[in-house]
């Protein structure tokens, strides 16, 4: 008794906590901060003419100059720009018009439910699907057949397009919807309802009072997220393998093109291209502050005006419409994986099959059964890692009775804000000559890099909004701090813990760059299996594969979702989930 | 102006009626206090009164200002002011600004806003606090402020929600002749929903109890 309530107390000579503090200090900074900024260094060295690995040992520009004179490289940083800007500005405008026309309208568990499938989602299933969908043999095309009167698919560039349309569609279908959530979540912290009436009694309409007040309240609680869409959209592999213009490609997909070419000379170009990659994301980072700064002095000259004439409500319609279609068109992707695994014969223009067929599923041994064996062992390898250094650190946090520093939160995003192509090839050098890479073990802990972040994020929330009476009654009783965590705390967070894995799950399944570099091309993975399969002609077997992509991490939500219902079932106060669910 | 309200009640889906069918005339300049137990739906009264009922809500009856009937339009075309507790002053914008944002759009030209505002604030007593952040000032001032930004819109009539329940007792009667002085020079009804006896008792004007029994009222 008296040594619980010491620990309560927090007065022990020993700060409490401090050992485990230290522990999720050091695997934080040596596991993940360490290696990112090494892999960066690395990296860079190449791209200045160091790569001893093959004999380059001098410090020069040469490979800048190779790089620029690469055919396609202006036409290629142009894509980059016009797809990685144009989809972050397109999927935050759509975001925040739905946010404000449906807010109040929808309830946000409702909403939450519409979204999980396209977060659960990885963005290699989605554009495969999307691909499927939007090619001229695609359902679309199939639909217009009678009216347009086409007798044959017609020659039309609809995926792959040189423009990148198609590209940004598909990084759409996955960011609308979490920054969707990531609005959700930044809403509830504020008073919505009563801004909303106090604007609208003062004259100004609903769609108005949405822009001049609620949304500069959400602006800061969502912009690390929105660089972190920003970041991903300019340096996007998978899905712009898949949807993006082929000749010339955005930079990310060229690099990988020379880093895997057969002339090693081709290595040091391929990483002074890495590095613009990050310089790339910086100054849109930077970009991104100045439209802030910018915005903000626009906002103020128009409020001060007081104008209560307009009416943003067609935008806002207009917007969500815009939302759905793009949802719809991500939804029937979906579908179109499950059909053409299924699909044997199905000719033009058919809307379905003539004749199915399970075949492309029948065996197991010839791929699908390795891949998919090793996705599970990375999945649940690199989550059970995240969450228990997630865990921890929430963990140390209490015992030291400690808010978040800013810093230690922005650390948190690091990974997903440094370009993956900039870091990971820096890193696979060092692992080189360690000669660690090509292992399960590498890929873990690369994944584990990019699994920690969305972990840690998923799980914040719901542990801070914690009952803190419970640890405290559990301490009075004389539980320590360790039976306190695994008696209560944990049991109690099952729900928000289950949410954060199978988000965790979700993000290992998706990596390809990561599995792709660290594991030397040696370990085939769901994802990576079906980038390779998707630019070949057999749908049906690269359909078996993206459905499967897909329905891990829509098995797991599934199973997240289930188990708490079944273990709460006789616990009303732990029904309906914490702030997590 | 003045404020009518004939046969108004509320439901939410389809329970019963929160509270009888309200009959209601408030002269202008005049204070009417509504008074009640806690959750029969003062606050939803208000909100139908201003048009901002939630989804789920439906109401019957109807509201007029000065003879008009504003029942059908949507709030931000009723004219009808709100006054919270917890002032809900936005807090991204500065003090001033907020004052900025209420004052109507008859006032043109930034110098003469501006100038709409640094007087608003003055009357306040809040002069010279156009850049300070509303999370800064005290009680009081954040529910001037409110006031202001309220009545800078020039509004037909006013709603007041527990107006003065968070201040402490000295700043509450100080408040209360403030915000009952600006009611009475501009000539415009105002209905308050209060817990508190002294409220009422201040407003001079007359109370009404809100019930469930249909047959009282």
């Amino acid at each position: 008794m008296g040594a619980a309530l010491h620990a309560v107390s927090g007065v022990a000579p020993s700060s409490p906590g401090r050992a485990l503090r230290l522990v999720v200090l050091l695997a934080v900074a040596g596991g993940v901060i360490l290696p990112i900024l090494a892999g960066l260094w690395e990296t860079a060295r190449a791209g200045f003419g160091i790569l001893p690995a093959i004999g380059a040992e001098h410090l020069s520009l040469d490979p800048w100059r190779m790089l620029a004179d690469l055919p396609g490289l202006g036409t290629s940083l142009r894509l980059t720009l016009l797809t990685g800007l144009g989809a972050t500005a397109l999927a935050l405008i759509l975001a925040a018009g739905t946010c404000a026309a449906l807010h109040g309208r929808m309830s946000v568990r409702a909403g939450g439910r519409l979204l999980t499938p396209f977060l659960a989602a990885p963005h290699a299933a989605v554009a495969i699907g999307l691909a499927f969908v939007l090619s001229p043999s695609g359902w679309i095309a199939r639909a217009l057949a009678p009216l347009a009167g086409w007798d044959r698919p017609p020659m039309l560039i609809t995926v792959n397009d040189p423009w990148g349309g198609a590209l940004i569609l598909g990084l759409l279908v996955k960011e609308v919807p979490f920054l969707l959530l990531v609005m959700l979540s930044a809403l509830s912290q504020i008073a919505v309802a009563r801004h909303i009436a106090i604007g609208r009694a003062l004259g100004y309409g609903r769609g108005i009072v949405w822009v001049k007040v609620i949304l500069p309240q959400v602006w800061p609680l969502i912009r690390l997220p929105v660089m972190v869409v920003l970041a991903y959209s300019l340096s996007v592999v998978d899905m712009a393998l898949i949807l993006g213009p082929s000749n010339p490609p955005t930079l990310a997909v060229m690099l990988l093109r020379l880093f895997s070419a057969p002339d090693t000379a081709m290595l040091l170009p391929a990483s002074a291209g890495a590095v613009l990659q990050g310089v790339l994301v910086a100054l849109s980072f930077g970009l991104l502050l100045l439209v802030e700064r910018g915005g903000k002095r626009v906002g103020l000259w128009w409020l001060r005006r007081g104008g209560r004439g307009l009416s943003a409500e067609p935008g806002l319609m207009l917007t969500s419409g815009v939302t759905a279609t793009v949802m719809i068109a991500g939804a029937l992707g979906m579908l179109a994986l499950v059909v053409w695994s299924l699909a044997w014969r199905w000719s033009w223009p058919g809307m379905l099959p003539e004749s199915w067929s399970l075949r492309a599923w029948m065996a197991p041994g010839t791929g699908w059964g390795r891949a998919l064996w090793h996705t599970v062992l990375l999945a649940f390898a690199t989550t059970g890692l995240a969450l228990a250094l997630a865990v921890a650190w929430l963990e140390g946090e209490d015992r030291a009775r400690m808010r978040r520093a800013r810093w230690a939160e922005a650390l948190i995003y690091l990974p997903l804000l440094v370009p993956q192509i900039a870091f990971l090839y820096g890193l696979n050098v060092l692992f080189l000559r360690f000669d660690l890479s090509g292992g399960m073990a590498a890929v873990v802990w690369a994944q584990t890099l990019f699994v920690f972040p969305y972990v840690m994020i998923a799980l914040s929330d719901p542990w801070r909004a914690l009952d803190p009476g419970l640890p405290r009654a559990a301490a009075a009783l004389g539980a320590g701090p360790w039976r306190r965590l695994w008696a209560v705390k944990l049991p109690v967070l099952l729900t928000p813990l289950l949410t954060a894995a199978a988000i965790g799950v979700a993000v290992s399944v998706a990596q390809y760059l990561p599995t792709l570099f660290m594991g030397a091309g040696r370990i085939a993975t769901l994802t990576t299996e079906a980038v390779t399969l998707s630019s070949s002609s057999d749908r049906r077997v690269t359909g078996v594969y993206a459905t499967l992509q897909a329905g891990l991490p829509f098995a797991v939500y599934a199973a997240a979702f289930l188990i708490p219902v079944l273990a709460h079932r006789n616990r009303r106060g732990l029904q309906g989930g914490g702030p997590g669910a | 102006m003045t404020l009518d309200i004939t046969g108004l009640s509320v439901r939410f889906r389809n329970e019963p009626p929160l509270f009888a069918p309200l009959d209601l005339h408030v002269a202008a300049g005049a204070v009417t206090t509504v008074m009640g137990p806690s959750g029969i739906g003062k606050s939803t009264l208000l909100d139908a009164i201003g048009g901002h009922l939630a989804a789920g809500f439906t109401m019957t009856g109807s509201v007029r200002l000065d003879g008009q009937e504003v029942t059908h339009l949507p709030p931000e075309a009723r004219r009808i002011g709100l006054m919270f507790q917890d002032a809900a002053l936005f807090p991204h914008l500065s003090v001033g600004d907020n004052l900025a944002f209420g004052l109507a759009r008859e006032i043109r030209g930034r110098a003469a806003r501006r100038a709409a505002v640094e007087a608003a604030l003055e009357q306040a007593g809040l002069a010279g606090l156009y850049e300070r952040d509303p999370a800064t000032l005290s009680g009081g001032q954040r529910a001037r402020a409110a006031l202001m930004r309220t009545l800078l819109a020039d509004p037909q009539a006013l709603l007041l929600d527990e107006p003065f329940s968070r201040l402490d007792a000295a700043r509450r009667a100080a408040m209360r002749d403030f915000a009952f002085a600006h009611i009475r020079d501009r000539a415009i009804p105002a209905l308050m929903v209060t817990h508190d006896p002294a409220d009422a008792e201040a407003t001079g004007g007359p109370v009404l109890s809100l019930t469930t029994d249909i047959a009282g009222g």
